[in-house]
């Protein structure tokens, strides 16, 4: 029963990879986007029975990271005219290449952490590290706003994904908390980059430098 | 129920003050509030109400410990934020004074969240609800100040969202059937799993440790604190960063339940002693008198840290410590400010001569200091010194030893920047900018009653408070 979910996780996974190669703003936006659909219909193939609440997060979820994130981004993106990150602080090879091994290494450390019976099959914690991995690596290596705005989603949907872990015991009151906040993180995060952009005139994040010792 | 007002009076204001269309009369609402919460937060803690077990927000001992010192914080920034707001005429502050007042109730219902992640939920609120308040200055270095805290921040509070997962499975791992309320979790103490746990404690401290700018997490905070209106830093520097370390005691508490609270002793200790000694190393390099403030901070939260892992009177301290906290660097922050606004510069190389110009905050910023690098007769000496003792109690004489250095260092760093800024000829630029800026009783008497009250929480503690560190102290650590 867990074989449609592990094949989600593993498609997750593996945009990360996209994620981590690619130069294209676009590209990484998209990639964001797909995962962040992604996400969201798994609790679907989770859940035995379809509640309405259920259905209504995954709505929730698909619409938030999947449409209403993404083309905030793009529409930051257009105003910025900007397509490609170029100098990223980690070059392309190299942060695929630690991304390849953060996830060898997510799944050697997930094969040793104690588990639930029902969770012993499953990709879930293993997607989850090399997910957060992955958006810690977009924040730090990458100097355009945007492209670290797509890092931190990505970092969330691996912390989305260790979340299904408790899905059935979390109260849905929490779980509508949670992902309302980080909504209007992401909305805050957008409307700072925003105003960057026209106080500096750039979104490149290697120009504020103003404010050091 | 009284309890919950706490968090719906603020935030009602905060709503009835975005719809109020005019912007003379709006910073009204700020003391309004405050004192409504300030009047409950205090006798809520004169006649504590009884926590329900399960409840998942609540007026238990530690809040009680703690949330009045905000309350009272808030009330003297308030105050200030009046004639602030009147300085500022020039900018709107329909923004500002909502994001200001739901801070408040945000902060009240982080204090009071007995649950997991209601806790989060209310400290991710406070941090977005403050970002508003950081770039009201509309400067590019105020954007760049907010993106480096909500990137920072962000990512911190997402690894405490993760941390907060961990110890959930920790639970279910362990049997549990889902609560997630912190005395559900220490009801379930030992049979938590203990790997689980260790995970949830390192990403739940790297995370609350970040928004209280422990080091090497508090990279945001000279920014932030250097960028922000003084109010603001007083309101970050004395409330928001109390919210995150209620997060880490509630969260160590759990920990300790589970067994581990050797580990977390250690790992409190190391980044409290790491965190002083950045700090005291920062200040000695500092130039700019608002974020020697920030660096002030990280040293005081790093105080704070110690006092916890030493636990028992070291922990008591550690209550009385965020009480001096709150009071001394609300007047610090409250009269850097009128410095800054009648010096137009920021570092010793711009400013300088200030008891000429604004004699009255000199005065006050001087009197700070001394309380802020623990000189007695003020609360902070009191609070540290009972640190120190603990310290030698249990056989942490080095720690007291290498804390003891790194406090001295500070107080060598502080009092550079500081007299460098108060004596001396005043310089030209200072004389000829703002002539609108009056030292009024406004603008004065706020740090004054903080700095007051920082005096008087060191000559005479209230046996009320005492009362509530140590019944604070004995719901964190319960003696079997």
């Amino acid at each position: 029963m867990n074989h449609p979910l592990n094949l989600l996780i593993g498609l997750a996974m593996g945009l990360n990879l996209v994620a981590l190669g690619t130069s294209r703003v676009p590209t990484l936006i998209r990639v964001a986007a797909v995962q962040g659909m992604i996400l969201g219909i798994m609790p679907l193939v989770i859940e035995h029975e379809w509640r309405v609440t259920v259905l209504l997060v995954a709505a929730a979820t698909v619409a938030m990271k999947g449409v209403v994130i993404p083309s905030l981004l793009r529409r930051a993106m257009r105003t910025a005219n900007i397509d490609r990150d170029l100098d990223p602080l980690i070059g392309f090879l190299p942060s695929l290449l630690l991304g390849a091994a953060g996830m060898v290494g997510a799944v050697v450390l997930a094969r040793r952490l104690p588990l639930l019976p029902e969770h012993h099959e499953s990709l879930l914690v293993a997607g989850s590290l090399a997910s957060v991995f992955t958006g810690l690596l977009l924040l730090i290596g990458r100097s355009k706003a945007i492209s670290q705005v797509c890092g931190y989603l990505i970092l969330e949907n691996g912390i989305y994904l260790f979340g299904l872990l408790l899905i059935q015991s979390v109260p849905l009151m929490v779980e509508g908390g949670i992902l309302l906040d980080l909504t209007v993180a992401v909305f805050v995060i957008g409307i700072i980059a925003d105003r960057i952009q026209r106080a500096f005139d750039t979104l490149d994040t290697r120009k504020l430098t103003v404010l050091r010792e | 129920m009284k309890e919950l007002l706490l968090i719906f009076v603020p935030l009602l204001a905060a709503g009835l003050a975005a719809l109020w269309p005019y912007n003379r009369t709006r910073p009204w609402f700020l003391p309004a509030a405050a004192l409504a919460h300030a009047l409950l937060a205090f006798g809520l803690l004169l006649q504590p109400p009884a926590a329900p077990f399960h409840a998942w927000l609540g007026y238990d001992p530690l809040t009680r410990a703690m949330l009045p010192a905000v309350s009272l914080l808030f009330l003297c920034c308030a105050a200030y934020g009046v004639p602030y707001l009147r300085l500022r005429a020039e900018r709107s502050n329909r923004v500002f004074v909502p994001a200001f007042l739901a801070a408040l109730g945000l902060m009240s219902a982080a204090h009071m969240a007995r649950h997991l992640g209601v806790l989060w939920i209310a400290t991710e609120a406070v941090t977005l609800s403050s970002v508003p308040l950081l770039h009201f200055n509309n400067t590019p270095r105020a954007f760049e100040a907010t993106w480096k805290y909500l990137l920072v921040g962000g990512t911190g509070i997402a690894l405490s969202l993760l941390g907060s997962f961990c110890l959930g499975y920790a639970s279910l791992h362990g049997g549990g059937t889902g609560d997630l309320t912190f005395t559900g979790l220490m009801a379930q103490g030992a049979g938590l799993s203990r790997p689980w746990v260790l995970i949830a404690w390192v990403l739940l401290l790297v995370g609350y440790g970040t928004k209280m700018g422990l080091a090497p997490m508090h990279t945001w905070k000279p920014d932030a604190y250097g960028e922000a209106p003084g109010i603001v830093g007083a309101m970050l520097a004395g409330g928001v960063t109390t919210v995150a370390f209620t997060a880490v005691l509630r969260v160590r508490a759990v920990v300790e339940a589970a067994g581990a609270g050797v580990v977390a002793s250690r790992t409190l200790l190391v980044i409290g002693l790491f965190s002083t000694l950045v700090a005291a190393l920062f200040l000695l390099s500092a130039r700019d008198f608002k974020r020697m403030l920030a660096y002030s901070s990280v040293e005081h939260m790093g105080i704070l840290s110690l006092g916890a892992a030493l636990g028992g009177v070291g922990l008591w301290a550690a209550f009385f410590h965020v009480w001096n906290n709150s009071m001394t660097k609300g007047s610090l922050f409250l009269s850097a400010g009128n410095i800054r606004r009648a010096a137009g510069g920021r570092t010793i190389d711009e400013v300088s001569g200030m008891s000429v110009i604004t004699p009255r905050s000199a005065a006050l910023f001087v009197t700070g200091l001394f309380a802020v690098t623990a000189c007695p007769p003020f609360g902070p000496f009191f609070s540290e010194l009972l640190i120190v003792k603990s310290a030698f109690a249990t056989a942490h004489g080095w720690a007291a030893g290498f804390f003891l250095a790194c406090l001295l260092l500070a107080f060598f760093g502080l009092t550079r920047v500081v007299f460098a800024i108060v004596y001396g000829r005043p310089r030209q630029a200072a004389r000829e900018l703002d002539p609108r800026f009056r030292e009024t009783l406004a603008v004065i008497l706020p740090p004054v009653v903080l700095l007051l009250l920082s005096l008087w929480l060191g000559l005479a503690t209230p046996d009320v408070l005492r009362e509530a560190w140590t019944a604070a102290v004995q719901q964190l650590s319960p003696t079997p």
